[in-house]
């Protein structure tokens, strides 16, 4: 807790709940999309796109499209073949990883529908659409490879002719000794679990614009990663990185899709640079459901041995994952994201953790909000609702036994993390207390008693996860490219008012208000006279953007270490004013004053005035308050809470509905209530979608048939139930503001609350897992097909759902 | 070409538009009013929402001449001199995060209390359900329909307010 006051001065901002800056604009529709942007004689570019999943392309013939009236041009990826690379795999998570060639715009074979495979630029979209049909593409199938399990078969078809099969990598993790606690244990369980793939929508589609000018090029994304994009573009282009500007405008939601280096950029950047002109590319929704990165897409074996009081000796955990066709910008790494959180906040014996990451003619996996945690989240608390079950065991009782208390932390955990804080118990009292446990408990037996066909269930998500990244060197540990750390910039200007500069790329989460806060309170300046700049790498040249839950955590720490500095400055300046000595300088809400002589006192803005004059400043300094800052932490965050989700399924109709919805979680200190609660619904309803109604499918030719919002079902607001939100607050240790992250949060925790509820109004019909997403149809066959309590177990390891 | 005359938030537009341009195309590349975005090109995000002659359309499904002689109002013209109580409340309540459902979510609410003032909380989620956000879980923009509901949003409307 003393950390949390070191270096910050109190104020009244942090915690406030401020409404948001940013809505001034997205509110009036003046908001600055990269579709909106429009420059002198920019051209427009669209896609020709594979139809099939896997072929080889024998013909592109490009010329009737190339000679339509307001075509300015058309390429096949042959005609960029010399120079627009591989698309970057920054996270080669073993030695011996298999990282196939990605071309942006393919050339000889295609791997997933939707693949790229030329090119057209005309005067405007319509044309450009127009022009796609008169393209010529000839094809000569190959085989799809669809299933994991028979992907790794040795007479599987290759993704890849060039590997030796359809293996990227294997990666491992062990600690304690498993045969051990596995061997001679009175309870073993083991369970299948699916994790469907899914598709991220963001709403806003992406959209790219490059504006050459002589050497340099600037380029406008729906990028959640401006800075990283940059550096990706020279390494991928050669174009020399002084020479890129990147900038992520308004951004309209990312959820981790934003957080890649995409084809269209690299190829609307090349495009730019051989017309030289401003080129725009904006994808259709249908695009997006195609090549936008997929999440999640995982099969769970999870076995778990416990003793009779419920007691956890050992968790196993076999995967297999799905990269879809190539390894694209932290592909392999997401799966390893959640190896060190299934063990949640339990304490074990012994753990291991094997992870196959496997190549299928379908579009790539990569980051979707939770990224790995919500996968290890769901196959833990799911696992452990099943070991209540077997032990009869109250579920809350059970994950109580064995969670770890809040007088354990620091606590160092089976899978090598250390976790700063955290208080279980609380989080989980309140949860039950506003819930009404007890009762809705009594509710459900009398309901059981009565053989109800609406059944109810109760379910419990118990969670954790770490977020924040990250530590630099535990992320060079892991064989990740870049580091963690975040920059931030603080300027006094001469009237008074404070620039402040993050590297962190906001795209909704409200950085702008609740950085104020931060600062406001640092400088002791009023909240409306900070300005924050952010996402255009000339503006801000320093930074790691915005995924994993880290900007607060990391950007914020950062934002208040530069704070910290420019006081330092204005400290050495106002004792030059004042006549004083610099350690009789005390600042305090914005004045600098005297010890002891309260009259003696400038407030910061003349301190800035004075500095920015520079007529008599102390002997040295340079004339200015200006302060830069770069935080790499020193550990992740970890944010947790308890969740508890009460649905009605109906075991006639399948209809599953969400009763009522409590969480409370523990995210450290907040800046900003209102940012905080906005962030937990949203991550509630995410995992809810996921639960009970998204799912990518893929048909049995390798077509993917949800490419439209038509077919992939985003909840609407009467799909949802109303939440009910709290907190308690456990201060981290491991930065100066106690806070944790919450962007991921609820969507980490909130898909298992949902399915054990689901499972738990069906298992006295014999009932032990719905496949996501529990539609209707899936509930319904789930209750046919169960055996009475006691009966033999279904054939199918993963419940008939591949 | 076809020739159309429309107003969009009272200003009068003529223009020469191919048969198949979308509205919302229109909007947006010949009339410059940007704040109308596009979500899903197929009428289900509701992101493009806009009112023609006071009823909302999703204008990604409307020819732009169909909207020929036709009174549009976009996320732009709902402030006048000051922010329509749907925005106020939208800001208040925090119902937007990356915002980009926002114009069409506001267009849609105040059809939504044109028709119905005082709305349950069911009511507006239905009234809703063809606008999706993915950021929120709609709970506070359910709380930002009622709050502009009882600041008179839905009397304003039809009163032929603006809106």
């Amino acid at each position: 807790m003393t950390a949390v006051a070191e270096g910050h001065e109190t104020g009244s901002e942090v915690g406030r709940a401020r409404a948001r800056k940013e809505d001034a604009r997205l509110v009036t529709g003046q908001t600055n999309w990269t579709d909106n942007i429009t420059l002198p004689g920019m051209v427009h570019m669209a896609f020709v796109r594979s139809p099939h999943a896997h072929a080889k392309i024998t013909r592109v013939d490009i010329s009737a499209a190339r000679a339509m009236p307001g075509v300015i041009a058309a390429f096949a990826g042959a005609d960029f073949a010399g120079e627009q690379g591989s698309l970057p795999c920054a996270w080669p998570v073993t030695a011996d990883i298999v990282i196939p060639d990605h071309p942006p715009m393919a050339v000889t074979e295609v791997r997933y529908p939707g693949e790229a495979v030329a090119c057209v630029i005309a005067r405007d979209r319509y044309t450009a659409a127009d022009a796609l049909e008169a393209i010529d593409v000839d094809y000569e199938p190959l085989p799809p490879v669809l299933d994991m399990r028979s992907a790794l078969a040795g007479d599987s078809p290759k993704v890849h002719a060039s590997t030796q099969g359809n293996r990227s990598f294997e990666w491992v993790f062990s600690n304690g000794d498993v045969d051990a606690a596995f061997r001679d244990a009175p309870v073993v369980i083991e369970r299948n679990y699916v994790q469907q793939r899914l598709i991220p929508s963001a709403m806003e589609p992406r959209a790219v614009v490059c504006a050459p000018g002589g050497d340099d090029f600037t380029l406008w994304s729906a990028t959640q990663i401006p800075h990283v994009l940059r550096v990706m573009l020279a390494l991928v282009t050669g174009i020399p990185e002084q020479n890129l500007r990147v900038i992520a405008p308004d951004v309209g939601g990312g959820f981790g899709s934003k957080l890649q280096v995409t084809a269209e950029e690299v190829l609307t950047l090349l495009v730019a640079r051989r017309l030289r002109r401003p080129v725009k590319w904006t994808e259709s929704r249908s695009e997006g459901n195609q090549t936008v990165h997929h999440g999640r897409d995982q099969l769970q074996q999870i076995k778990i041995a416990a003793e009779r009081d419920g007691r956890i000796r050992g968790l196993s955990v076999d995967l297999l994952a799905d990269m879809g066709a190539y390894l694209m910008l932290v592909t392999p790494g997401i799966p390893l994201l959640g190896a060190f959180m299934y063990n949640s906040i339990y304490k074990m014996d012994a753990y291991s953790f094997r992870c196959t990451g496997v190549f299928t003619t379908k579009m790539p996996t990569d980051a979707y909000r939770g990224a790995g945690r919500p996968e290890a989240t769901f196959g833990i608390e799911r696992i452990m609702d099943e070991l209540a079950a077997e032990l009869d065991m109250d579920p809350l009782e059970l994950r109580q036994r064995n969670w770890i208390a809040h007088e354990e932390f620091p606590y160092t955990t089976i899978a090598g993390l250390t976790y700063d804080s955290g208080n279980y118990e609380a989080a989980t009292a309140k949860a039950r207390q506003i819930f009404g446990y007890d009762d809705l408990r009594k509710e459900q037996m009398e309901r059981r008693a009565s053989g109800d066909k609406v059944q109810l269930g109760i379910g419990v998500s118990t969670f954790t996860e770490m977020c924040g990244l990250a530590p630099s060197r535990v992320l060079g540990q892991l064989s990740y490219a870049a580091g963690g750390w975040e920059h931030a910039s603080v300027r006094m200007l001469p009237t008074g008012k404070v620039e402040v500069v993050t590297g962190s790329s906001a795209h909704g989460q409200g950085h702008e208000t609740a950085w104020s806060q931060i600062v406001a309170d640092a400088l002791g300046v009023p909240f409306e006279d900070v300005r924050v700049l952010h996402g255009d790498t000339q503006v801000s040249p320093k930074g790691m953007d915005t995924y994993g839950s880290r900007s607060l955590v990391v950007g914020g720490t950062a934002v208040l270490s530069a704070c910290a500095k420019v006081v330092q400055k204005a400290r050495r300046v106002a004792a030059h004013m004042l006549e004083a000595s610099e350690n009789d300088i005390e600042f305090a809400a914005g004045r600098l004053q005297v010890r002891g002589d309260p009259e003696q006192a400038r407030t910061i803005q003349e301190v800035a005035l004075a500095a920015f004059a520079a007529h008599n400043l102390p002997e040295g300094f340079e004339p200015s308050l200006d302060s830069d800052a770069t935080f790499d932490p020193d550990n992740f965050s970890f944010p947790h809470g308890t969740l508890l989700c009460n649905a009605a399924a109906n075991t006639e109709t399948g209809q599953v509905k969400i009763r009522s919805y409590v969480a409370v979680d523990d995210v450290g200190r907040v800046v900003n209530p209102v940012i905080v609660e906005g962030q937990v619904h949203g991550g509630i309803a995410q995992g809810i979608a996921q639960a009970l109604y998204e799912e990518a499918v893929y048909d049995a030719d390798g077509n993917l048939l949800t490419t439209t919002m038509a077919d992939y079902l985003i909840p609407s607001a009467a799909d949802l139930p109303t939440f009910v939100t709290d907190r308690t607050e456990t201060p981290a240790t491991t930065n100066p503001l106690g806070v944790k992250g919450v962007g991921e949060a609820g969507t980490i925790a909130s898909t298992p609350a949902v399915v054990n509820a689901v499972v738990d109004a069906l298992r006295p019909l014999g009932v032990r897992d719905v496949v996501m997403p529990c539609t209707p149809e899936r509930v319904w066959r789930a209750v046919q097909e169960a055996q009475p309590p006691g009966g033999a177990a279904p054939q199918d390891p993963f419940g008939g759902a591949r | 070409m076809t020739h159309i005359t429309l107003t969009v938030d009272s200003v009068t537009y003529a223009d020469d538009v191919e048969p198949r341009l979308l509205l919302v195309h229109y909007l947006r590349e010949v009339a410059g009013k940007t704040g109308t975005p596009i979500g899903c090109d197929t009428s289900n995000c509701g992101a493009c929402t806009v009112l023609m002659d006071g009823v909302s359309v999703k204008s990604c499904s409307v020819l732009a001449v169909q909207a020929d002689g036709s009174e549009i109002t976009t996320i732009q013209g709902m402030a006048n001199g000051q922010w329509h109580p749907l925005q106020q409340a939208f800001h208040d309540e925090h119902a937007l995060q990356c915002g980009y459902c926002t114009p069409g979510m506001i267009m849609a609410a105040a059809d939504l209390l044109r028709e119905n003032p005082q709305p349950s909380e069911e009511e507006i989620r239905e009234g809703l359900e063809g606008n999706l956000c993915r950021c929120t879980g709609y709970q506070n923009i359910v709380r930002a329909v009622q709050r502009a509901a009882n600041a008179g949003a839905g009397a304003q409307a039809q009163t032929g307010g603006q809106a």
